[in-house]
Order: C-alpha cells, then sequence, then structure tokens
C-alpha cells in the first residue's frame, strides 16, 4: 500500500511561526500515518524543535493548521491534545526530579487515574485503586525501558540516557495515538541508542504514529519510514531516506553550500 | 513489617498529642499546645498548596479570618450551632478561594505572593473597618462551642484548656490524614508533577489551572478551620487573625519544619508557636525573629529543619 493511500493521523498544513520579525518556522506541511515513523531532520537552528512545540500546543503557531484525526486542533492546549492522543518527549528533559521514577512513570497516567479530589482527600477505596492500577501500569512500562530496577530510586540521580527512557515510558504511558520524540538518543551511547531504536520500532510497529526529531542521522535512516527536511525553518526535503540522502538540497543544507557547490 | 510514611506520620502526632501532657509542667500548657495543633492545621494547608503544588500564598490568613468570624457572627445573626459556623467559614473561604483564585493562579512567582498578600489585607481591612457588624479592632466574642459540657454529660469531665488540647489535637490529626491521603493519590501525584514542570505535567494531561485551583481551595478550608478553632477556644477575636503578620507566620512555619512534608511543617509550627512562650523577650521581636528564621532557613537549609535532620540522621546527609 502505498503510503498517500492511508488515512493521515496527524497532517501539519503550512505551519509558521516569528520571534520578532525572524521566521522561525515558514509555511511548512506534512503528515504522518498510524504506525508510521516520520524524521525531521535538519541542521541546528532549522526550527525542529519550534515546529514540534507549536505541534504541540507549547508555541502558538502564526499561520497555518495542525490536524489529530481529520480534527483541527491547531494552538490548543497541551492538556487537551494529551486527551486526543497526543503524547511527546523534550529535547531538554523535563523529569520529575523530586519524584521517584516510578511516580514519574505514574503521572503518565494522570488521564486514567485521576478522580474526585474527595475521594483522593479521603483516600477512599476507589482512589486507592486507581492509584495501584496506574502504579502497576507504571512498572510494566518500566521494564519495558529497561528502567524497573531503578523503580523507587530518586529521579534526579538518575543518569541522562536513563531519563530519557523514562521520558519515553511515561509519555508510553498515555497510550498515545501519536508519540513525538524530541532528540530521544541525544546524550545516549551506542548501546542506548540501540536500545530506544528497538523501542521506536517496537512502538511503531503496535500502531501508533511516531514523529521524531534527532541528529544522529545513522538512527534516522535506520528507523524512518519518511524524512522531512528543515533547512531556517523551510521545508527543503521530503521523501524515503533513501531518496532524501541523495538530494542536493539536503547534501548542500548539511555540508554547506560551498562544499556543494565545489 | 515496614511502617508507610504515612502511617509512621499519624502514629508519631497520635503520640505527641497523647504523651505530651505528661510533661506539662502547669496547665498552662495544653493552652499552648492547643495553640500549636491549631498552627499546625493552618500549616498542612500550606504544605498541600506550596509543598505539594509549588505555589506560594501570602494571604492566607484572610482564610483564616473568615473562619473565626464565620464563629463570632453566624451564631448570633443567622442562629447558626458555632459546629456549624465552623462549616459555614470553611463553605465561605472555599468559595472565595475558587473565585480569587482563578484569576490569581495564572500568575506566577512573586507576582502570585503580591497578589494573595492583596487578597489578605482586603478581608483585614474589611473586618477592621465594618464596625456595625465586626466591631472593628476591638474584637468581638465568640460563642461558647458546647461540646465540654456534652462530653461532662457522658461522663468526660474535661478542663477547658485540656478540652481544647485534644479537640484541636484530634482535628489536627485528621487534617494531617486528608493531606497524606492526597499526597500519593492520582489528585497529589498530578500537584506533584506541576510543582516539578508545569510543561511536562500539561503534556501528560494534568490540567494546570484546575489543580493549582483545588489546591488552593483545599489549603483555603485548612486555613479557614485554624481560624475557626482559634477564634472558638479564645471566646474572643480580633482582626489580626487575617493580618498579614499571621500570613508570613503560616509560611514561615511550614518553611521552618519542612514545607515538603506535614509533619515537618507541623514541627516547625511548634518551634514557632513555642519559642515566644519559652523566651518572652522574643515577643517584641517576634517580626525580627521570623525574618532572621526565614532567611536562615532558606540559606542553610532549603528542605527545611525536620527533612535536614531526617537526612543527617540517615547518614545521607551532602
Amino acid at each position: 500500500m502505498t503510503r498517500e493511500a492511508r488515512e493521515a493521523l496527524l497532517s501539519v498544513e503550512g505551519l509558521g511561526i516569528a520571534f520578532g520579525g525572524l521566521k522561525a518556522v515558514n509555511d511548512v506541511s506534512f503528515t504522518v500515518r498510524p504506525g508510521e515513523i516520520v524524521s525531521v531532520i535538519g541542521p541546528n537552528g532549522a526550527g525542529k524543535t519550534t515546529l514540534f512545540n507549536m505541534i504541540s500546543g507549547v508555541y502558538l503557531p502564526g499561520m497555518g493548521k495542525v490536524k489529530l484525526m481529520g480534527e483541527e486542533v491547531t494552538a490548543m492546549a497541551p492538556h487537551l491534545l494529551a486527551r486526543r492522543g497526543m503524547s511527546r518527549t523534550f529535547q531538554n528533559l523535563q523529569i520529575f526530579q523530586s519524584m521517584t521514577v516510578l511516580e514519574n512513570a505514574v503521572t503518565g497516567y494522570h488521564l486514567t487515574e485521576r478522580g474526585p479530589v474527595l475521594a483522593d482527600l479521603l483516600g477512599l477505596p476507589s482512589s486507592r485503586r486507581r492509584a495501584r492500577a496506574s502504579e502497576e501500569g507504571a512498572r510494566r512500562l518500566l521494564a519495558r525501558v529497561g528502567l524497573e530496577r531503578a523503580a523507587e530510586r530518586e529521579a534526579g540521580n538518575l543518569s541522562y540516557g536513563s531519563l530519557k527512557r523514562l521520558e519515553i515510558a511515561r509519555a508510553l504511558a498515555l497510550n498515545p495515538k501519536i508519540l513525538l520524540l524530541d532528540e530521544p538518543a541525544a546524550g545516549c551511547n551506542a548501546v542506548e541508542t540501540e536500545e530506544i531504536d528497538h523501542l521506536i520500532a517496537e512502538v511503531a510497529a503496535s500502531g501508533v504514529a511516531i514523529l521524531l526529531v534527532e541528529h544522529d542521522m545513522k538512527m534516522v535512516m535506520r528507523v524512518s519510514n519518511h524524512i522531512v527536511v528543515l533547512d531556517h525553518g523551510e521545508k527543503i526535503a521530503e521523501g524515503d531516506p533513501a531518496t532524501v540522502s541523495r538530494n542536493p538540497a539536503v547534501i548542500a543544507a548539511y555540508l554547506g553550500a560551498e562544499n556543494a557547490d565545489g | 513489617m515496614k511502617l508507610s510514611a504515612k502511617t509512621a506520620t499519624l502514629l508519631v502526632l497520635a503520640l505527641l498529642v497523647a504523651v505530651s501532657p505528661f510533661f506539662f509542667p502547669s496547665g498552662y500548657y495544653y493552652r499552648v499546645g492547643a495553640l500549636i495543633f491549631v498552627n499546625g492545621i493552618a500549616v498542612t494547608g500550606i504544605v498541600i498548596l506550596t509543598g505539594y503544588a509549588g505555589q506560594i500564598s501570602l494571604g492566607h490568613a484572610g482564610f483564616a479570618g473568615i473562619g473565626a468570624y464565620a464563629c463570632a457572627l453566624a451564631p448570633v445573626h443567622l442562629g447558626l450551632h458555632p459546629a456549624l459556623a465552623v462549616v459555614l467559614g470553611g463553605a465561605i473561604s472555599a468559595v472565595l478561594a475558587f473565585l480569587v483564585g482563578r484569576p490569581i493562579l495564572r500568575l506566577k512567582g512573586y507576582y502570585l505572593g503580591v497578589a494573595t498578600l492583596g487578597f489578605g489585607i482586603l478581608v483585614s481591612m474589611v473586618l477592621n473597618n465594618e464596625r456595625e457588624l465586626t466591631r472593628g479592632p476591638d474584637g468581638i466574642e465568640v460563642p461558647e462551642l458546647g461540646l465540654r459540657g456534652v462530653l461532662k454529660d457522658w461522663g468526660l469531665d474535661l478542663t477547658n484548656g485540656e478540652f481544647w488540647y485534644f479537640f484541636c489535637g484530634l482535628a489536627l490529626i485528621l487534617g494531617a490524614w486528608l493531606a497524606l491521603n492526597l499526597y500519593g493519590s492520582p489528585t497529589g501525584r498530578a500537584l506533584r508533577a506541576l510543582h516539578g514542570s508545569e510543561v511536562a505535567a500539561r503534556t501528560v494531561g494534568v490540567d494546570v489551572a484546575r489543580m493549582k485551583l483545588q489546591a488552593f481551595v483545599i489549603s483555603a478550608v485548612y486555613a479557614s478551620v485554624s481560624g475557626s478553632l482559634l477564634a472558638l477556644q479564645n471566646k474572643f477575636i480580633t482582626p489580626d487573625v487575617a493580618g498579614f503578620m499571621h500570613s508570613i507566620e503560616m509560611v514561615t512555619m511550614a518553611v521552618l519544619g519542612g514545607v515538603g512534608s506535614v509533619l515537618g511543617a507541623i514541627f516547625g509550627a511548634g518551634i514557632l508557636t513555642l519559642l515566644p512562650q519559652v523566651l518572652t523577650v522574643f515577643a517584641e521581636y517576634e517580626q525580627l525573629v521570623l525574618g532572621l528564621v526565614m532567611m536562615v532557613v532558606m540559606i542553610f537549609l532549603r528542605e527545611g529543619l525536620l527533612p535536614s535532620i531526617l537526612r543527617r540522621l540517615r547518614g545521607t546527609g551532602e
């Protein structure tokens, strides 16, 4: 089946934003389908994270639309996007430092475990049941990302690579339809990167759409079904890994214009 | 068997309430104890707001004032039983906290501090100036709760001091129990999550504005009940209960003891309530000492006294 034949889960249409006259992202469009891994690549400052922040409701886009399962969700508050099945991780880790690893993962179950505040205050059985169910789920997820033995440790004490995986576990706890991963392998060693690789492929295989921003080109080429290339906030190329890696504009952007000319 | 932190905290509190009277040099200390418990209740509310949710309020005495004056006014003007006046005060505080908190909690850091400060001053001004109703700065008498008489009929004859000591002690244990239930519950986790990172809390679906508001309302009810109990045991109340110094006292007690821990904050309430009683000179320099305590704790013991001490004892000190 061709890519276009399937219904898009996420479509980004002409998205753009300017910071004080500087167009950080300009008129970017692409789609992500269920079970597909789409990567956004580009040199530093190309606007990848800005794009992510617009899609996930952190920034208000200056132009364009974001659609989730056909419905417009442009500039929707992040907690409402979460309810619609969007989940994300952050480039510069957003971990709850003073919580344990387990509790960090459990927060990902907020939407399924939340209930009346009065029941929580009184410690009613219903409240304890909700809390216990999400703890069990979180333990399974920690096992899946290889952190089960660190469950009771304070998250702030974990290594960078472990925290990256913890963030993925927390994002998966939402049982998302689309998962946005912002440089999941940054700061990880080769072994950890490979583990994250497998994890991403596994999650995608279960039907989740994945949008990835990543600097590790080998990883991007390995895992992606489809690649969107940004440079100076504009989309300069798009296609499968092989096509994109041969694209002259992409090579120029990465190596610098002089090298491409010469 | 390892005790959960919740059970351990409640046991320690219950033991303290039950055993302390054996060491009291005089009946006067029942009153001091009751004051500690009353402050402990307000401070437990601060733990929920500041320790769990990471929001600061410099106007919580305003809610204490509402709770106190509800007990002074509702029995007289509405014919309510004083016990129901406590409930009414709590309800008014909750509604006010809801209305005031919605716009205020959008603010962050010191803006939030200043806005809540404004609220506290507003309540204090109303209590001072509405002389027709509140009799102004001179204060107003508060009707008897009447529970002591009921207990006496049942054969439990307590002195006034003893009654308020145990009554407030029980109220504090109840308040601590609720706060500890909240800590590990889904709501408590969401509050602590938004404290850690609002951005991350949002992405896991936490409605940050709503959760902050819940914490604000709950802590306002704590302050209100604390004010009510103070008014009822003193049988007299002045607008000072809603004053700025009282708000600062609450926060200082919590921060001194450890705002992240219920037991720590109550410990802080104990120290700062006891100090002026033990050192009478302290009374004249109260504001000075409060400021000094706040500075020293912020610089040297960021977590607060009790958590820092426990860390040392466990040998995991920095």
